[in-house]
């Protein structure tokens, strides 16, 4: 079924394009910081649709592509051991660690299962006492309540068996450390909508105003696209650096309270390694001392691992917005969504997954060929 | 994947404490905890992700937006099968 609703209309695309044109004077960076979005403006070719002074260019907004080849090697290390059944999202089956994935881990007769909800491992673990079972616990902000739920109710329930390898990322620090790389380009954010119904908005207030630089909350339809794009470039040129929230009817500036209190009963704020970029002081969560008995990293004594990251992949300068996706040399060529090299293409929503899937490279091909 | 999917209340059931429901996406019932997001009742719209409802939202934002997802290819999620507990 189409929907054909003012959402939908192309009217009032072609009106929010209209308004952005008239908008612009001159070049702006802007940075999307959610991998829907990107998946959706690289679809609906948003980024072709505004004027050529607006460029868009994405950030690090897809937790899979960021998880750390460190932590994914440690997953692989507790995931290999006959006594665990390793429970995860889809995502992370294939993203490939130092010696491949959980799927050919699973070939060679590790219990790997995909789980829909975090709470359903509690479930396994129950019906399977002699095991021990460990969720890995990614995500941005908004998976952060699933987990901490997970945790919280195997603590309360008793479900001893049942752990979780916790690797969560933020966003308001990974768009703090973009913004003070010396090679930034990023002149105003788009925000992450479904985060921030969780967060609410709060955190990117003082963000927006000691780097200042306009940040828009923003859904992920293409009108929402449309509309927090024309939000940003009307701040820019008024040299405003505000939070505003393009998408109101879903969210508020304070977010859902109870379930950040869930959150902070269960997780602390920690350093974490993000993949591409490196450690970002802050910028995750990791399971506070009263939860020990379900942290994974502390119940398995996983060795620091050596890992090795491709030298052509340029996934760290894509994920900052200093490249993009067809700038690399191996893009769709060595590196491809079988056959990842990097963070940004090792997921369906990382950068250079959502430009391929969508053939961005072929058209390329063809205007180089016609050059 | 951090993406959220509204669905709609069907039902809701207190277990061991936690006030969960039945969620329909599509053709696909998830449970689902509805603890955060106390105002939702039975017919109401929520935005779930991964078995956790974040808020409330209206009918005709949930059809857009579950439309949009499915075209952008989103709804994989709602595929991983899940058994319901005892």
């Amino acid at each position: 079924m189409k929907f054909l609703d003012e959402y939908r209309d192309g009217r009032v695309g072609q009106g929010l394009l209209r308004e952005i044109r008239r908008a612009v004077t001159r070049p702006w960076v802007l940075m999307e910081v959610c991998g829907g979005q990107t998946h959706s403006i690289v679809k609906y070719g948003v980024d072709r649709l505004i004027p050529a002074e607006v460029e868009l260019v994405h950030g690090p907004g897809c937790p899979v592509c960021v998880t750390s080849l460190e932590m994914i090697d440690k997953a692989h290390a507790i995931a290999s051991r006959p006594d665990v059944i390793f429970c995860s999202f889809g995502d992370m089956l294939r993203v490939p660690g130092s010696r491949g994935d959980l799927l050919k881990l699973r070939s060679h007769g590790a219990d790997v299962r995909v789980v829909y909800a975090p709470l359903d491992c509690l479930r396994i673990a129950r019906d399977n006492p002699e095991k021990k079972v460990v969720f890995f616990g990614i995500g941005f902000e908004t998976t952060a309540p699933a987990n901490a739920l997970a945790v919280q109710r195997a603590k309360l329930e008793g479900v001893a068996n049942f752990s979780m390898l916790v690797s969560h990322v933020l966003v308001p620090p990974a768009i703090t450390a973009i913004l003070q790389s010396p090679e930034n380009r990023v002149q105003a954010y788009l925000g992450p909508g479904h985060v921030c119904t969780i967060m609410g908005y709060t955190e990117y207030e003082p963000i927006a105003a000691a780097y200042r630089v306009p940040i828009v909350i923003t859904g992920f339809e293409p009108v929402d696209l449309l509309q927090g794009i024309l939000m940003a470039v009307r701040q820019l040129e008024a040299g405003r650096h505000e939070v505003e929230n393009q998408y109101s009817r879903v969210l508020s500036r304070h977010g859902n309270r109870a379930a950040q209190a869930l959150i902070f009963e269960v997780f602390e704020i920690a350093d974490r390694k993000w993949r591409g970029v490196g450690t970002i002081p802050k910028s995750g969560y990791r399971l506070r001392y009263e939860y020990r008995d379900h942290d994974a990293e502390r119940l398995f004594e996983v060795e620091d691992i050596e890992t090795r990251e491709s030298a052509v992949c340029i996934s760290g300068q894509i994920l900052k917005g200093v490249r993009k996706p067809p700038d690399c040399p191996a893009f769709a060529r060595e590196c491809t969504p079988e056959r990842p090299l990097g963070a940004t293409m090792v997921s369906a929503e990382g950068a250079c997954a959502a430009y391929y899937s969508y053939g961005r490279h072929l058209e390329d091909a063809t205007a180089a060929a016609k050059g | 994947m951090c993406l959220a999917i509204p669905g709609k209340v069907l039902e809701t059931y207190d277990r061991k404490g936690l006030r969960m429901s039945k969620v329909q996406f599509g053709g696909v019932v998830r449970e689902t905890c509805l603890e955060y997001v106390p105002e939702a009742k039975v017919g109401d719209h929520v935005l779930v992700h991964v078995g956790f409802a974040l808020s409330t939202i209206d009918a005709e934002e949930a059809a857009r937006t579950y439309a949009l997802l499915d075209e952008i290819g989103q709804l994989a999620e709602l595929q991983i099968p899940q058994e319901p507990e005892e």
